[in-house]
C-alpha cells in the first residue's frame, strides 16, 4: 500500500516535467521557445527580444503546444493552465484568451487564419472562431470553445490540418490517427471521419504532412512510441511504408547499453518540397534525416547527423517553410536536482533541403553559436544564458523521456501486483471475510 | 471443443450442456474510462476470423476478405440477442461486443455449446472481450456494418458520468464511420431518462435519421429488442416501460447538405 502511494507521488513529480518547444515564423521573422510557463520569442529581422502584452500575465503553468499560423500573423500557445491564448505577432499582444476545461495538449490553426482547433487531455478537441481579428479593440478578449469532435478519453498528442485544410488529423496515445473531414462550419461539430490510420503498436506522438506539386493532396507521416516513423495515405488509411528508425538509431549510435523500451519518436518536421523529413528521436543525441519518395511512396533514413561536443537531444524541431535551416531546442521545465530549473539549448541545421540534388551528404552541418541567425543575443533571450552545464544536459534528457512514458504509456502490473490491487477494491473485501 | 465435450465441466447444466450463469456472476457496471489490458487488434485487417468463426474460416482463405462482420452487439451482456439473431440471419457473420471479461467467457461457453448441441448452427456468431467505446475502429472498417445494436446499456445517471454513456454525440460519429449508408442503429432501454437521451443524441445527429413506423413495423429484429435479451425479458416480467430509438445511417454524400434534405421530409 506504502509503496503505490510513493509511486504514484514520485510519477506525479515527474509528468509535471513539460519539454521545451519551438516555433519558426513561416517567414522567419521571429523564433519562439517555450519553457515551463516561459515564452519567449526572438525578432530576427531586428536582433532584440520581443515583449510580450498580456493584461493576464501570460501562463501559470506548463505550456505544452505553440505554433504559427500559416501566413505568421497569429500565434498561439497552451498547456497545462487550461488556457489557450492568441497573439498577434505584430504587436505580440494576447488578442485572444480561451478557458479550457481540462489541460490542452496540442493546437492547429485552420490554413484559412478563421480557426483556432485544441484538444485536451480527455480527448475532446474544441474549435474557436478567430474571425476578424484587426478590430482595434485593445482590450483581451474571452473566447469560448466548442467541442467538434473526440477520441474517447484518450489522450490526443497532435493535431493537424491537411495541406488543403480539408481534414483535420488527430493522434493519440491508444495507437489511433483519426482523419476527420473539417466542415464549413466547423462550429456544428466534425461528425464525417474520413479515415482511421491504423498501424501503430505504441501511442503516436507526432504527425506531419509531406507534399509537393505533383502530389498536392501529401501523405501523413506520423511518429510513435513504438520506434517508427509511418507514411499512410490519409484519405483511406492505408498505411504505405513504415521506417523502422528507432533500430536504426541504436545501430548507429549504440552505447553499449541495451534500451529495454525502443526510444520513441518525439517530433518531425518536413520540408516543404516534401523530399525531406527530420525525426527527433529519444536517446538519439542530434537528428535523423529520412528521405521520403512520394511517386514510390516509400521512407528511408538518409542520414543521421550527431551533435559533437554535448548531448543534445531535441525535444521540439521546426523551420521556416523558405529557409534551408532546421531549428532544434532541446529542454525541460521543473528540474528539482538543478539549481537552474529551467534548461534550454537551441541549435539549427544548415542545409536542410533536398531540392538542389539527389545528394544531402555533404550538404548539411550545424552551425556554431556565432552562426546561428540572430547570433548570441538570440541564445541569450531564447537559453536564458549561454553556456549550459554538461550534466544538465543529460539529465534533461531522462527527465523529459520518463515524463512522456509516464504520460502516454499504459502502465503494465505483473499478475501479482494486479491481484494485490483487486483485493484493494470494495467488493473483494468483502468476498475475503467470508 | 472436442476436449470441452470429454472432461465433464462443472460449470455447465447436466441436462442441456449450456454454461450457467451462476458461475459467471459479474458487476453489472464497468468502467469505460479505464486503461484496457486485454490484447486488441491494432487494425480490422488484423481481426482473426479463423478463431471466431473457425467452422466458417479455415486459416487458408484467413486473408480472403470477402465476408465481414456486419452486425455488432455493443455490451451483449449474456447473449440472448446474438443468439435469437444467429438463427434469423444464418448467412450474417455477427459479433457480440463485452467489457466484462466473465460475461464474455459465459457468451464464449454459451456459444461453443450451442455449436455443439446444434451441429451447422450458430457458426456466424462470436464474441469478443473489448472497450467498444474505445476501439470499435480497429474491429470494422469504414462502411462495414449493416447492424449495431444497444440493448439496455448502462444508464449512468450522475451527469458527471454521462460522457460513460455508450450513446453520445462524439461517439456516434464513430458508429457512423462504421456503420454502412443505409445500416441501422437499434437502442433501447428501461430508463426513460437514457431514452430520452439516445433519442435525441440520435435526432441531433446529421448522419443518422429516424426509420418510420412502417419500417418499425416490417423490421424483424425491431420485435427481438425486448424478447430476446436478458435485460427485456426481465423488464417484461416486471411489467416495465421500454424506450426505443431506431435510427438509419444516411449514405455517404458531401458532407453539409444531407442533413437538409431529411429535416424537409420529416416536417
Amino acid at each position: 500500500m506504502e509503496d503505490s502511494i510513493m509511486e504514484e507521488s514520485e510519477q506525479k513529480l515527474e509528468t509535471e516535467v513539460a519539454p521545451a518547444l519551438i516555433a519558426i515564423h513561416p517567414a522567419q521573422k521571429s523564433v519562439s521557445v517555450s519553457v515551463g510557463s516561459d515564452l519567449r520569442v526572438f525578432n530576427l529581422q531586428d536582433g532584440t527580444g520581443f515583449k510580450l502584452v498580456d493584461e493576464n500575465g501570460g501562463h501559470k503553468d506548463s505550456i505544452r503546444a505553440i505554433r504559427y499560423s500559416k501566413s505568421g500573423h497569429l500565434f498561439v500557445s497552451a498547456g497545462d493552465d487550461k488556457l489557450v491564448k492568441i497573439w498577434d505577432t505584430n504587436s505580440w499582444r494576447c488578442i485572444y484568451s480561451v478557458v479550457s476545461e481540462k489541460r490542452v495538449t496540442s493546437i492547429a490553426i485552420s490554413n484559412d487564419e478563421m480557426f483556432v482547433c485544441f484538444a485536451d487531455k480527455f480527448g475532446v478537441v474544441y474549435v474557436v472562431e478567430i474571425g476578424d481579428y484587426h478590430c482595434e479593440n485593445p482590450a483581451l478578449v474571452i473566447k469560448k470553445a466548442v467541442p467538434i469532435l473526440s477520441h474517447y478519453c484518450s489522450i490526443i498528442t497532435r493535431l493537424e490540418f491537411s495541406p488543403d485544410g480539408q481534414h483535420i488529423v488527430t493522434a493519440d496515445r491508444d495507437f489511433k490517427i483519426r482523419v476527420t473531414i473539417f466542415p464549413k462550419n466547423p462550429l456544428d461539430g466534425a461528425h464525417e471521419i474520413q479515415s482511421f490510420c491504423l498501424g501503430h503498436t505504441e501511442f503516436v506522438s507526432c504527425l506531419a504532412f509531406v507534399n509537393s506539386q505533383d502530389y498536392a493532396q501529401g501523405y501523413l507521416i506520423s511518429g510513435s512510441g513504438d520506434s517508427t516513423v509511418r507514411l499512410w495515405d490519409y484519405a483511406s488509411g492505408s498505411l504505405l511504408d513504415t521506417c523502422e528508425v528507432g533500430a536504426k538509431a541504436e545501430l548507429l549510435h549504440s552505447n553499449g547499453k541495451e534500451e529495454e523500451i525502443l526510444p520513441a519518436i518525439t517530433d518531425l518536421y518536413a520540408t516543404s518540397d516534401g523530399l525531406l523529413v527530420a525525426a527527433a528521436i529519444q536517446s538519439l543525441s542530434g537528428i535523423m534525416l529520412l528521405r521520403c519518395d512520394l511517386s514510390a511512396r516509400t521512407l528511408s533514413v538518409a542520414k543521421v547527423i550527431s551533435v559533437p561536443g554535448e548531448t543534445f537531444i531535441p525535444t521540439s524541431i521546426g523551420a521556416a517553410s523558405s529557409v534551408p535551416l532546421l531549428w532544434m531546442v532541446m529542454g525541460a521545465s521543473s528540474l528539482h536536482n538543478n539549481n537552474s530549473t529551467l534548461l534550454v539549448r537551441v541549435r539549427v541545421i544548415s542545409g536542410f533541403t533536398a531540392t538542389s540534388s539527389k545528394s544531402i551528404e555533404h550538404e548539411t552541418s550545424i552551425l556554431e553559436d556565432r552562426e546561428v541567425p540572430g547570433g548570441e543575443s538570440l541564445l541569450e533571450i531564447l537559453q536564458g544564458k549561454l553556456s549550459i552545464g554538461g550534466e544538465a544536459f543529460s539529465t534533461a534528457a531522462e527527465a523529459v523521456k520518463t515524463a512522456m512514458r509516464n504520460l502516454l504509456i499504459k502502465k503494465q502490473y505483473s499478475a501479482e501486483r494486479r491481484e494485490v490491487r483487486k483485493k484493494g477494491r470494495n467488493d473483494k473485501k468483502n468476498q475475503i471475510v467470508e | 471443443m472436442l476436449e470441452h465435450e470429454s472432461t465433464p465441466n462443472t460449470t455447465h447444466s447436466k441436462t442441456t450442456g449450456l454454461p450457467r450463469k451462476r458461475f459467471y456472476r459479474a458487476r453489472a457496471h464497468s468502467n469505460p474510462l479505464s486503461d484496457s489490458h486485454f490484447p486488441v487488434p491494432i487494425s480490422p485487417s488484423q481481426f482473426d476470423y479463423t478463431l471466431h468463426y473457425p467452422q466458417l474460416f479455415q486459416s487458408s482463405d484467413q486473408s480472403d476478405g470477402s465476408k465481414k462482420i456486419e452486425f455488432a452487439d455493443i455490451g451483449c451482456g449474456f447473449g440472448g440477442l446474438l443468439i435469437s439473431l444467429s438463427t434469423l440471419f444464418p448467412n450474417t457473420l455477427m459479433i457480440g461486443m463485452e467489457l466484462r471479461d466473465k460475461v464474455t467467457e459465459y457468451v464464449k461457453e454459451r456459444i461453443l455449446a450451442l455449436r455443439t448441441s446444434n451441429p451447422g448452427q450458430y457458426n456466424n456468431v462470436s464474441v469478443v472481450r473489448t472497450n467498444s467505446m474505445k476501439y470499435i475502429p480497429n474491429y470494422f472498417e469504414k462502411g462495414q456494418l449493416t447492424k449495431m445494436f444497444f440493448l439496455f446499456p448502462d444508464p449512468h445517471f450522475k451527469e458527471k458520468n454521462h460522457r460513460r454513456r455508450v450513446i453520445s454525440p462524439h461517439l456516434l460519429d464513430e458508429y457512423a464511420y462504421v456503420l454502412r449508408g443505409g445500416g441501422i442503429i437499434y437502442t433501447i432501454t428501461d430508463v426513460e431518462e437514457l431514452g430520452v437521451w439516445m433519442n435525441s443524441c440520435l435526432e441531433n445527429h446529421p448522419l443518422f435519421e429516424a426509420l418510420s413506423e412502417d419500417e418499425l413495423e416490417a423490421d424483424p429484429v425491431v420485435k427481438l429488442l425486448n424478447t430476446a435479451t436478458e435485460e427485456g425479458q426481465k423488464v417484461a416480467r416486471n411489467d416495465g416501460q421500454t424506450f426505443r430509438a431506431i435510427y438509419r445511417r444516411i449514405a455517404f454524400e458531401s458532407n453539409g447538405k444531407v442533413k437538409a434534405r431529411t429535416f424537409c421530409a420529416r416536417f
